[in-house]
């Protein structure tokens, strides 16, 4: 087990360390340059800026003493914000955007595991049929879509939340709920998938010979066999919202990473885009980790393979 | 077999249809059969006749699309299918319990099969969870699980096939239920393991004197099994009688068809019979005998019109025109012919053993049209 850990954490770095250089020299090939005002500068303040913050030097020696520095946790100064950090830039919007993400994740996956229990549980009824439209339309309707059609319904007609910006809890509502469709649509997809085959296999026809009820069918054998591959799928599903509230925190102005990230490729700001795209891939990488470690603790199966292996 | 009389399940009539996209399937047409107290019925018959919707239909189980379109299962004098969904769950598991076929698929792979085979237990006796592992430790043991005090913590992935089988015959049997449907419980087992679960369902009848259905397409199975078999073809039952009837005196050209597809050391080398053709689709079932098409015996009528069932002795009938006084007499297959002699010897030594059974509905003789008979 402990090899095992060492040698994913192993691949993890190397997987960021890709990131990272594919990134950087991608980033550089971006036209325009950090400098919104460069027409009206002389030469010599271009080069004093330069220098400053070692964009004179060749390529290759900015990418080596920027891997360097990222390794030791060192993400450079935002060009943006008067030399801020981009490592204090990043703590100090991440609450917001993990609040967000946190809540959609939890308001969509358990919503989502209801609504497709329910549908497997009543397949080919009405309830089937509408919990397959509404998790379509979770599907199809893009977030920002779905965010601004929340402010004008429930935030401007119904006056129920407030319509953008960040205060107390009732401000995370709609941007909650907009970041939530697609979780509670995968999800309750997956669930149905999942527990219509679950439902037809023959240990759940043992269940119902040995005299259980529904409920305690659906609750003692299908539940549990039909989330554990749900785990799968709520890893990636986690780091994806937490990328996809860039245009949520956008719509609804809220100060999290996401709409820092947005104005950063606008403005060229190297250090935050690197900062914030290696945020994302870490997030990414450690939760398929982290995948792979639940799995292996709640299906026995997997647990055992792994014993001998 | 003193209190033999007892019958503990009755099935009378029982007509069952599904409904499908392609029509309404005539599964089971007309199905009567007993259980009585302590003994083993062996259905046999070819996959698609029926032998799965009947236990189906005593268990309470069959899918949404089927209608039970006449008939009664009684069970203790009680009809299974005018029961509720409460007292039908209160029944299964405890009364009535049953065995899959395949066992590797049959157990919660994601459950210790200690809780598997406590559950019975904590449902319908109410025990603890202590008092119902117990039991079910003891079961563990009785069905020969070797180290059962540290297996019955483990996940059925870390049992071998004929093992799972075991624990699948433990779950059924832990409440000591009064009936346990088979349902060609050893076929995918290999044949090894095949005779151990047989006796192994033979001792346990015993201990716990639990009545067994037993379906199976092996007629090789059925004689060390059965004390009474019931032949089925295309939805109905065709001949039943005790097993020393249908394996030394079959009636029936499709039990003959059966009996002569099964090799024996004298088969010669190379050659198996079969039963040629293959079953009626029973979206539009035949309007005389179904098997009129693939018997070599068939007459007129058998195309016309279904065979009652005749009487062979008081524990022995078959559905087959052959039977009626007036048909040509037939030579059935070598194989059956020496059978027969041999059912003809044993019947002067007295050592047949003709059970005694009450007969059946659907027992009428004669015919208005005897003329039909005949080729």
């Amino acid at each position: 087990m402990a090899r095992y850990l060492v040698r994913r954490i192993f691949y993890l770095a190397l997987t960021l360390f890709l990131i990272a250089s594919i990134t950087f020299f991608l980033m550089k090939l971006m036209p325009g340059t950090p400098l919104n005002n460069q027409a009206k500068l002389t030469p010599q303040q271009i080069k004093v800026i330069y220098e400053h913050y070692g964009l004179n030097k060749p390529v290759w020696q900015q990418y080596v003493s920027y891997i360097v520095d990222a390794a030791h946790g060192n993400f450079g100064l935002s060009f943006q914000f008067s030399d801020q950090p981009v490592s204090y830039l990043i703590s100090s919007r991440i609450g917001p955007s993990l609040q967000l993400g946190g809540q959609a994740m939890i308001v969509g996956v358990v919503v989502g595991i209801i609504v497709g229990s329910l549908s497997a549980i009543r397949k080919n009824t009405w309830v089937d049929g509408t919990s397959t439209f509404i998790s379509i339309l979770g599907i199809s309707i893009p977030s920002f879509v779905l965010a601004i059609l929340l402010q004008y319904y429930l935030g401007l007609k119904l006056q129920l939340f407030p319509i953008a910006d960040w205060g107390g809890f009732s401000y995370t509502v709609l941007p909650t709920l907009a970041l939530a469709a697609s979780p509670f649509a995968e999800t309750s997809r997956f669930v149905r998938t999942e527990m219509v085959d679950v439902l037809g296999s023959d240990y759940i026809e043992l269940a119902r010979a040995k005299g259980l009820s529904r409920i305690g069918i659906v609750w003692h054998h299908a539940l549990r066999n039909s989330l554990i591959p749900l785990v799968t799928v709520i890893g990636p599903l986690t780091a994806a919202i937490m990328t996809g509230s860039m245009v949520v925190e956008n719509i609804f102005s809220v100060p999290g990473i996401g709409e820092q990230f947005v104005k950063s490729i606008l403005v060229n700001d190297y250090p935050t885009i690197m900062g914030v795209t290696m945020l994302y891939s870490a997030l990414l990488c450690a939760m398929l980790l982290l995948t792979d470690l639940v799995y292996g603790i709640i299906d026995p199966r997997i647990r055992i393979a792994g014993k001998e292996g | 077999m003193e209190n033999a009389e007892e019958n503990i399940l009755e099935v009378k009539d029982l007509t069952i249809d599904f409904h499908t996209y392609a029509g309404t399937v005539k599964a089971i047409r007309d199905v009567s059969f007993h259980l009585k107290k302590g003994e083993t019925l062996a259905i046999v018959g070819e996959s698609g006749s029926g032998k799965t919707v009947t236990t189906k239909t005593v268990m309470g189980l069959l899918a949404n699309n089927a209608e039970v379109v006449e008939g009664t299962v009684k069970f203790r004098g009680k009809d299974i299918l005018k029961m509720t969904q409460k007292q039908l769950e209160d029944i299964r598991g405890k009364d009535i319990a049953e065995i899959f076929q395949d066992p590797m698929t049959s157990l919660d792979p994601t459950m210790r099969i200690g809780k598997q085979i406590a559950e019975p237990l904590r449902i319908h006796k109410g025990y603890s969870r202590e008092k119902a592992n117990k039991q079910a430790l003891e079961m563990l043991k009785l069905v020969g699980i070797t180290n059962a005090e540290e297996r019955i913590n483990d996940y059925p992935h870390q049992f071998s096939g004929g093992m799972r089988q075991r624990i699948v015959i433990a779950i059924a049997l832990v409440c000591y239920p009064e009936i346990l449907i088979a349902d060609e419980p050893t076929t995918a087992l290999d044949v090894t393991i095949q005779a151990q679960i047989l006796d192994l369902m033979k001792e346990l009848q015993e201990k716990i004197s639990t009545s067994i259905i037993f379906i199976t397409h092996d007629l090789g199975v059925v004689a060390g099994m059965a004390d009474r078999v019931a032949v089925m073809y295309a939805g109905k039952i065709v001949e039943y009688g005790t097993v020393d009837e249908i394996f030394y005196n079959p009636q029936h050209p499709y039990t003959w068809g059966l009996l002569n597809s099964m090799p024996t050391l004298d088969t010669a080398k190379g050659k198996l019979e079969s039963i040629p053709g293959t079953p009626p689709d029973l979206l539009d079932p035949p309007a005389g005998d179904p098997f009129a098409a693939r018997n070599p015996y068939a007459m007129k009528i058998d195309e016309q019109k279904e065979p009652p069932f005749f009487k062979v002795s008081d524990t022995h009938y078959a559905a087959t025109w052959l039977l009626h006084p007036d048909a040509p007499h037939v030579e059935p297959p070598v194989e059956i012919k020496r059978r027969q002699e041999v059912y003809k010897k044993r019947l002067q030594e007295g050592t047949i053993n003709q059970g005694h059974i009450h007969s059946t509905g659907n027992t009428s003789f004669g015919t208005d049209d005897d003329d039909a008979i005949g080729e």
